[in-house]
């Protein structure tokens, strides 16, 4: 299989583990990526917040870069890209004036061919279910529970990203479940951690995920999954101040879903970047007590 | 953190810009809070989509309204009581412009620059890049300036 891949901005930088996990698991399923030539950054956040037509524009296009290259699917693993992608294509859909207002302000025009998807959709998929299935050999990991955490972009607003149930979302949960990793249930699965208020409102932040890695604790996980780029970033590398902030020592082990997938499926973990998070990620390759 | 009260009522010309940057109508709100009282970011708000709104859920897109009321603030020269937040808006934006693809290390760089914070999260910012996840080189396209320049045309000749 052969589908369009936009990694975006931070899948080449602050989560290289992501893409490099996201990457292998495609390798192991012989699933080929293709990332459009020239991709732009969707614009994320600051986009959205100060230009309506831009934030729209700049997700288009690079649809429309994979639909020159004759793509009709692109997958997108981060979750914020993933929802802008998304929010685009559904308001293009919506208004005929937008998107005229789009094509103008895009090199050429988008026939609006594209299908956005998900690695978990993706990996849900009835083909990819069977490989996974036949191919895990989670070993240890079996006995060791996560607790998947959704966060908001993924599955909100729910008349967008039409994913999952939004409140109690179970895909992550399905795609760990079929290599054979334990999943948990808990309350946090779509609190929110702060997302990008992490350089500019820290506090926001330490006060949000204080409350997830509590909660994850009281359940028992073992790490906490993660599809979103964002959450990585406030639950991985604040992981420390909350610790300090709040006397505690939680010591969870943030992971990508893919780098989860990726163990379970029997690859290296020198391919999934294992040691590039802030918080230790060993102890969960320890063996089980 | 406490809550001003909102002192003006909500005129008209105000809900119908919003309606203009937002594509929401407030009016079909029946003000139940449920927007306010689930944020689970209201501890940080100086005011809450209730007070800036009086509206509510009946399909109304909360977060298009808020992105909505931020654009008006910024067209008006509204300045923000926490000036963190739209200065890392314009350096991302900035960055972004001109490489095509965000560059964390030259955003961080401006970010201290606008904000004038230069030490905060120095010590994280070592250990990221020691961690290889910050990129030293930015990638280079012209494509998202193109972009910018066009969509800024376009709103300039809005009427």
């Amino acid at each position: 299989m052969k589908i369009a891949y936009y990694p975006g901005c931070s899948l080449h930088s602050t989560a290289r583990e992501y893409a490099a996990s996201f990457e292998a698991v495609c390798d192991k399923l012989g699933i080929e990526l293709v990332e459009p030539d020239d991709w732009i950054c969707c614009g994320t956040t600051p986009a959205h917040s100060t230009d309506h037509l831009l934030s729209i524009a700049l997700p288009v296009e690079n649809l429309r870069l994979a639909e020159k290259m004759g793509f009709d699917r692109i997958v997108v693993p981060c979750a914020s890209c993933f929802q802008r992608l998304k929010t685009a294509a559904f308001e293009i859909n919506q208004a005929r004036k937008l998107f005229d207002d789009v094509n103008k302000a895009l090199d050429e025009p988008y026939k609006n061919t594209v299908k956005i998807l998900h690695p978990i959709e993706l990996f849900l998929e009835p083909e990819i279910q069977k490989s996974l299935k036949e191919l895990s050999k989670p070993g240890d990991l079996a006995e060791k529970p996560v607790a998947c955490y959704y966060g908001c972009l993924l599955v909100r607003p729910p008349k967008i990203m039409q994913f999952d149930a939004y409140e109690y979302p179970v895909k992550m949960d399905e795609v760990l479940g079929s290599v054979g990793i334990p999943t948990l249930d808990w309350r946090c699965k779509t609190s929110c951690c702060g997302a990008a208020f992490s350089l500019t409102e820290t506090d926001v932040v330490i006060e949000l995920t204080q409350k997830i890695f509590e909660e994850a604790r009281k359940v028992g996980a073992r790490a906490i999954a993660v599809a979103c780029p964002l959450c990585h970033a406030n639950l991985d590398t604040r992981q420390e101040e909350v610790e300090r902030k709040f006397a505690a020592n939680y010591g969870i082990p943030i992971l990508y879903f893919t780098q989860l997938m990726g163990l379970a499926l029997g690859i290296e973990a020198s391919r999934l970047d294992l040691d590039r998070h802030l918080t230790n990620t060993r102890p969960l390759l320890a063996p089980a007590c | 953190m406490k809550l001003k009260p909102v002192e003006a009522s909500l005129s008209s010309d105000f809900a119908e810009a919003i309606k203009k940057a937002s594509g929401e109508n407030i009016y079909i709100c029946f003000q139940c809070k449920k927007c306010t009282v689930g944020c689970p970011l209201m501890f940080a708000m100086d005011m809450t989509p209730t007070q800036i709104i009086h509206a509510i859920r009946q399909g109304v897109d909360i977060a298009r309204i808020m992105d909505g009321v931020k654009i008006i603030a910024q067209q008006r020269g509204i300045k923000p009581p926490v000036i963190s937040v739209p200065a890392f808006y314009n350096a991302a934006l900035t960055n972004v412009k001109i490489f095509g693809r965000m560059y964390e290390l030259g955003l961080i760089a401006d970010l201290k620059r606008r904000t004038g914070e230069f030490t905060k999260d120095m010590g994280m910012g070592i250990k990221m890049f020691s961690k290889g996840k910050l990129k030293i080189i930015p990638h280079y396209s012209a494509r998202a300036r193109r972009i910018f320049n066009r969509v800024k045309q376009l709103e300039r000749n809005k009427p």
